[in-house]
């Protein structure tokens, strides 16, 4: 029952921890540039695409959405899941060490208990070994899905 | 009477984005695990036919319109609902409720060591926030 993960397959998760944190600070850093966006000046949205904060922002945020789905095709939810919680735990480390704000007890608190899950589920299998007729909810879900 | 109602409003907005967020995760977890392993497919056809694969499977389409409903349903949520707790509540709902939904529709071995860790990441979430 134990899992057995390439280096590369590693990566893949480091990499989802990481695209999704930074993505999003650098949109958020990025739309503080640009400004709020309303219903009226949609425009911004468009100006909003050249600012480069957004812009790479954008580029890390599609980097995790292929990332992920390249994990879960090799891992169960249930192992990924806490792979991207630890995100929370990168921008609250990268707002602490790099723009030097401050971290509350909870806050510390929050990242044992995000670190903790993590080091529970990374101890287990990655994947569910399924036997054949364990397919049967999968195929019900198919159906509704073709309709 | 209002507080009830605006009570109701709140969490009902706060559910329908945490169904909507779990409906979707477990759409595209089902069809990943029907595809097979990702980086075998793009050794095969490359990249492009690795993208064509995902995107020609019924259970991921369906499962992107969940998340893409999700985001506009987030989008509605916090217009009546502050930041402060959409984001936490919201999260680790989807979390909880991502495990169960992982345990029964796609029949993943959900044991101790994943309820803890999927419990953990949503207190963890909510504490983060404060």
């Amino acid at each position: 029952m134990t899992h057995r993960l390439k280096p590369s397959q590693y990566a893949i998760l480091i990499a989802i921890m990481l695209t999704a944190s930074v993505g999003d600070t650098l949109l958020s850093r990025g739309m503080a540039q640009v400004g709020a966006v309303d219903f009226h000046h949609l425009g911004l949205l468009w100006r909003a695409l050249f600012n480069p904060y957004v812009a790479s922002g954008i580029v890390l945020l599609i980097g995790f959405f292929a990332s992920y789905m390249t994990a879960l095709s090799w891992a169960d939810l249930t192992f990924v899941m806490p792979a991207t919680a630890f995100g929370y735990v990168v921008v609250a480390l990268l707002s602490h060490f790099w723009l030097h704000e401050h971290l509350s007890v909870y806050r510390w608190a929050g990242i044992g208990m995000i670190v903790c899950a993590v080091g529970f589920v990374a101890n287990g299998p990655s994947r569910t070994e399924q036997v054949p007729e364990q397919h049967h909810e999968l195929d019900l879900m198919d159906s509704g899905a073709g309709r | 009477m209002m507080l009830a109602d605006s009570l109701m409003r709140t969490w009902s907005a706060i559910l329908m984005v945490a169904a909507l967020a779990i409906a979707g995760e477990c759409l595209i977890a089902a069809a990943m695990r029907r595809l097979g392993d990702l980086d075998i497919i793009r050794e095969r056809s490359g990249l492009p036919g690795a993208i064509r694969a995902v995107l020609s499977s019924p259970l991921f389409l369906v499962g992107a319109l969940c998340m893409a409903l999700n985001f506009f349903a987030m989008l509605y949520t916090l217009s009546i609902v502050e930041l402060s707790l959409a984001a936490p509540a919201t999260a680790s709902l989807t979390y909880v409720g991502n495990a169960a939904a992982a345990k029964l529709f796609l029949h993943e071995n959900v044991d101790r060591r994943r309820w803890l860790a999927a419990l953990f990441v949503a207190v963890g979430v909510v504490l983060l926030a404060r």
